[in-house]
Order: C-alpha cells, then structure tokens, then sequence
C-alpha cells in the first residue's frame, strides 16, 4: 500500500505543500497520514530511558503522527509517564517481564506484531546498545534495510549518516516501504517532558519465546553525568601511563568541571579506564559543549566519536598531534604538570 | 554433534588506519590505489574461531571463512586461511555492480549457514567503511536464531555458549543455545598475525569460487546515495601559552 502511495499523486500534493510550510507542522493530517512514526522507547528496570526520547525529536523533524512503544515489566507506569512527552500521539504498550531485558530473539518479533498492526512507515530507535542488537533483527524480519546512526533527515525517505569513522558525510534515499532508522543522540534535541498528552494503548504480544537467556550483567556505577548526554567531558589517553595516574590527574579534573570521564581505546586496552568509556568510533559518540582531553594523540577512530563537541581543549606533549589539528584550544605541555594546574585553578574559581 | 561447524564472514575495506577522500563527484569513497584489508573485527572472528578450536573443549569440524566483493576480497580469504581458516568461499561481485548492504549480505550467509551446515557464525560488529553493524543481528534474524552482539568473550561447553557482550555502561552475559551468530568487539582477543610458513600453506587450502547466480538472490540496493561529502570541517583553533591561558579561551569560547 505505501509503495503505491509513493508514487501517488498525494505524495506529489504532499510535497509541494511542504515546500512553503515547516516541515515539522503535521497540520495536513488528511494528507500526512501516509508517514506514521513508531518510536521504540527503551526501558530499563521499570525506568524510562531518557537517551531513548531522540526517536521522538528525530520522528517529530520527520512530520506525521508519532506513535511512541515500550514494552517489560511495569510497560503501563512508563507509558503513562512518557505520554506527556511533547509530540506522542499515542503510546502502545505491552505488559510482560520477560521483555525487560530486551533480548531480541523475542523483542524483534514482538516489535513487528505491532508494527503490522499500526501499519507504521518509520521505526525508530536511539543507537545504544538496545537499538544496534534490536533493529536490525527487525528489520530483516520485514525484509527492510535499516539506515543505522543517522544525524540528519532531509525528507521522509532520505537520511543522512557519518559513514567511515565520520570521515564522511552519506545522503541515502530507502525505497523500502517500512523503514528502520537508528538515531544518534547527540544530532538531536531531547523533546520537551512535560506538556503532552498522549492516549496509552495495549499492544499485541506476540508471546515468541527467547532461545537465548539472559544471565547477568555488571554495570560501572557512578555519580558522574552519563557520558553520552554530558554537558562536559574530560577523556584521558595512553599519556596518562597507568589507572593510578589516571585517576588521580582526571578523576579530579572531571569532578573540578562536573564532567563525565571518557577515554581513548589506547588508555581503555591498557586497563586505565573501563570499555564503557571508549570515546570514537567502536565505543560512544559524544558532542558535549566542551571537550578537554589530555595525553590523547587524536587518531581518526577516536576524532569519530568526540569531533562534534562545541569546542574541543587538549593538552599535549607532542606539538604535531592531530588532536590539535581539531582543537580550539590547545595546550602544548606535560600533562603530569599541566592537568593538576588547569584542576587547582578551576576548583579556585 | 561431530564437531562445530564455523563460518566466519569477513569483508575487505580501506585500511583503518588510512584517512578516506571523497571523489570528485561526491558519489563515493575514493579506493582506486588505496590501500586495504580485512575489517579488523572480521579478524577478530577468526581468531577467536581459530581460539576456539585450540582451547580443546569442543571439537571444532571446520572452520569455513566467506567474503563476497571483487576479485581482490581473495587475499582476504587467503589471509583469513593463513590464520587459520581451513577453507574458504568468495563470492565474486563485479567491481562496476553496487556493494552489498548488510540485507543482501545476510539473505547470502543464510543461504551458506543452510548449504554449508554451518552451526555458529562469527561476524564483526561493524565494518569500518559503512560502520552500519547491522548483518550479524539481520542473520541471526533471518535464521531465527540466537544472537549476542558485541561480544568481549565467549565460551562454549557441549552446545551451550556463554558469551559476555559490551553494552552501554557496562557489560551483560548472555547463554543460548547453538545454533547462533556473534558478532565480535574489540576487546575479544588479540588477533595474531599470520606467519609465513603460514601464508605459504594458505595458497594450498581450498577456495571455492562462486557468484550471485548460484545462490539466485536477489541482493538489489534498497537505497540509493545521494550524495557523499567530507564533514564540515573544524575551523583552526588556538594554541595557547600556559594553564591560565586555557583557561581565558576557554571562557572567552563560553565553554566554562
């Protein structure tokens, strides 16, 4: 049915209309029916996951109705709460713990019972953890090619995504008539939480088993900001030659700004800094309003992740490192000197 | 079971440590006289396939590496076989005709899981070029088996494997059942490199040629690139003198 309706003349009307009106205005509902976004909300024990809300802002660039999904153990709570989200239309739930993890093998086909059902046009899911193991599952379930990571959306079938580390810049236009989309976090605004009034609706549960069993997980807890939604971000590198002077030069610094700690691969692989806080292109992305690096050599895997930021500091003995071909503002210095001055002067202010 | 049988899937792309240019026309990465090879997490499959095997505890019947690209995609295949892989498959796509996405690479290795038996496979997480990491998840899906992405280590005992994935903010440990597909992270194991006697015995495996037509898919693009362009880039900054000097830009640029 949409394949046709792509080609039809609505579309054609659609689009001219478009063209003098805001994007973001679904006022032709009659005609912007056809685009119907589902956003896959993420939970995690009996919490809505914030980060996951960028489906909504990317859906609402998008135009056309945004239905939002969540789905686990207390699923009804979360949906009531998300429903004042600015922008949700609806929001459709399915009660049942064994969602709560969001193993795939079962989520996937739960997530395509409801998308048959709501006959939605867009999928779309933040890039975390859930939405890469998720979507694409999905999205092969439906014979769809998912466009992952995307930063920008240029019409409702063109999408634009950093491909090779970010060292360019993809425009792509899908022909497949349910598309999945992952979002990068960083490209969009968080929506408004307050204000909305969506209708909360029961799914379908499919009830697919899981073949695969969650067993545990162990989670690094800290009282730091979340370093993918962080304002600051203070990251280390192999520079700092050990976790003992890791921590003692950037643990203070990060507390100094009230920054979130990263790290490049070099200083996570030498066991300075935990995984989950590689900066760059296999580990997070991150566009805070500052980003001050020390010891970090600027290598194009790491520029991936970090090249975004507002403005970018980096303090580094080696004058020709090409993290200072990306800096605004760059010190050349010992970092052993230089981090606990920069820490004692800001903590003076 | 008389032993697992591995396929390990692995992709040739522009050397990671090579900065890509866009072309001229803005349609493509320039890769006519650049250098490349094997996806590093693709190495990382192979090594861990080839661990698996050493560690003993479950026999390991074979280990199959794939590819599916130009002529060139071989030498991986080759390099894959000298770190262990016992044979390999390359299917051979025209250099003029559109590069696979991850749908059709799939909708391929499920047709290879089901002729070549195949019990466990193990892909990267993502390729370096499209950075996209979708095809393990859209295999496993395809196959209606179990998955565990991003995996930092795994370990089989009889059919059962325990794999422990990297997820945001941690880790998380997953058990299934083969069969079933992992894709692999960085911090999974140190791939090795191929020794020259290695390389030697390599040419001597065996390598079936096969196209697109043998396995009658059809593996037509689902989107279309507009355009490609180089990021907006970053205007020079500054250097400055001393700590307090940082310290006024820094403000001066109101990121304090």
């Amino acid at each position: 049915m949409f394949s046709v309706a792509r080609r039809s003349v609505l579309r054609q009307a659609r689009a001219q209309l478009r063209l003098s009106q805001p994007v973001t205005v679904p006022q032709y509902s009659a005609l912007s029916r056809l685009l119907s976004t589902l956003a896959v909300l993420e939970q995690k024990d009996g919490k809505l996951s914030n980060s996951s809300l960028v489906a909504i802002s990317a859906g609402t660039k998008l135009g056309g109705s945004i239905t939002a999904f969540v789905a686990g153990s207390g699923a009804k709570s979360i949906a009531d709460e998300a429903a004042k989200v600015k922008g949700i239309e609806k929001i459709v739930y399915v009660e049942n713990g064994s969602y709560d993890k969001g193993l795939p093998e079962s989520y996937a086909p739960l997530l395509v019972e409801n998308i048959k059902k709501g006959g939605y046009t867009h999928i779309l899911a933040g890039h975390s953890a859930f939405g890469k193991n998720l979507m694409p599952r999905a999205a092969a379930l439906l014979d769809s090619q998912m466009i992952s990571d995307i930063i920008g959306i240029e019409s409702e079938d063109t999408f634009v995504r950093p491909i090779y580390a970010g060292n360019a810049i993809l425009t792509v236009q899908s022909s497949d008539s349910t598309k999945f989309i992952t979002i990068r976090g960083t490209a969009f605004p968080a929506p408004e939480v307050e204000g909305g009034s969506a209708a909360v609706e029961e799914g379908v549960d499919p009830k697919a088993d899981s073949p695969t069993e969650w067993v545990s997980e162990d989670l690094a807890k800290s009282d730091r900001p979340d370093l993918g939604s962080a304002d600051k971000v203070v990251s280390g590198g192999r520079g700092l030659k050990s976790k003992e002077e890791f921590d003692r030069l950037m643990l203070p610094l990060a507390d100094a700004l009230g920054a979130a700690i990263g790290a490049s691969r070099a200083a996570v692989d030498s066991g300075f800094a935990d995984n989950s806080l590689q900066v760059g292109q296999t580990g997070k992305n991150v566009a805070p309003q500052l980003y001050l690096c020390a010891g970090i050599s600027g290598a194009i895997q790491h520029l991936a992740g970090m090249k975004d930021s507002k403005v970018i500091a980096a303090i580094n003995k080696d004058a020709d490192a090409p993290i200072f071909q990306v800096a605004d503002v760059g010190l050349v210095g010992d970092l052993f000197e230089k981090v606990p001055e920069l820490t004692e002067k800001l903590k003076a202010q | 079971m008389s032993g697992l049988r591995i396929l390990v899937p692995v992709k040739r792309v522009i050397d990671y440590a090579t900065k890509p240019r866009v072309n001229r026309a803005q349609t493509a990465i320039e890769t006519t006289g650049v250098k490349h090879s094997m996806n590093p997490f693709d190495e990382l499959s192979i090594e861990e396939a080839v661990r698996l095997r050493e560690r003993k505890s479950t026999p390991i019947a074979e280990i199959l590496a794939f590819t599916a690209g130009p002529a060139k995609s071989q030498d991986m295949l080759r390099n894959a076989m000298a770190l262990g892989a016992d044979r390999s498959i390359h299917v051979v796509v025209d250099e003029k005709s559109p590069e696979l996405e991850p749908l059709g690479v799939a909708k391929l290795l499920k047709k290879v899981v089901e002729e070549q038996k195949s019990d466990l496979v193990i892909l990267g997480k993502q390729s370096i070029d499209d950075d996209a990491g979708q095809t393990g998840q859209m295999l496993a899906g395809l196959l209606n088996w179990s998955q565990a992405t991003q995996a930092s280590k795994v370990e089989i005992k009889g059919d059962m494997v325990t794999v422990t994935k990297e997820v945001d903010g941690g880790v998380e440990t997953v058990r299934a059942k083969l069969p079933m597909v992992i894709t692999t992270d960085l911090r999974l194991n140190e791939p090795r490199y191929a020794s020259l006697p290695n390389l030697m015995k390599a040419k001597k495996k065996p390598m079936e040629k096969k196209t697109l037509e043998d396995y009658g898919l059809d593996v037509a693009p689902r989107l279309k690139t507009v355009k490609v362009t180089e990021p907006p880039p970053r205007k020079g900054g500054v250097k400055v003198e001393d700590v307090d000097g940082m310290i006024g830009k820094l403000k001066e640029l109101g990121a304090l």
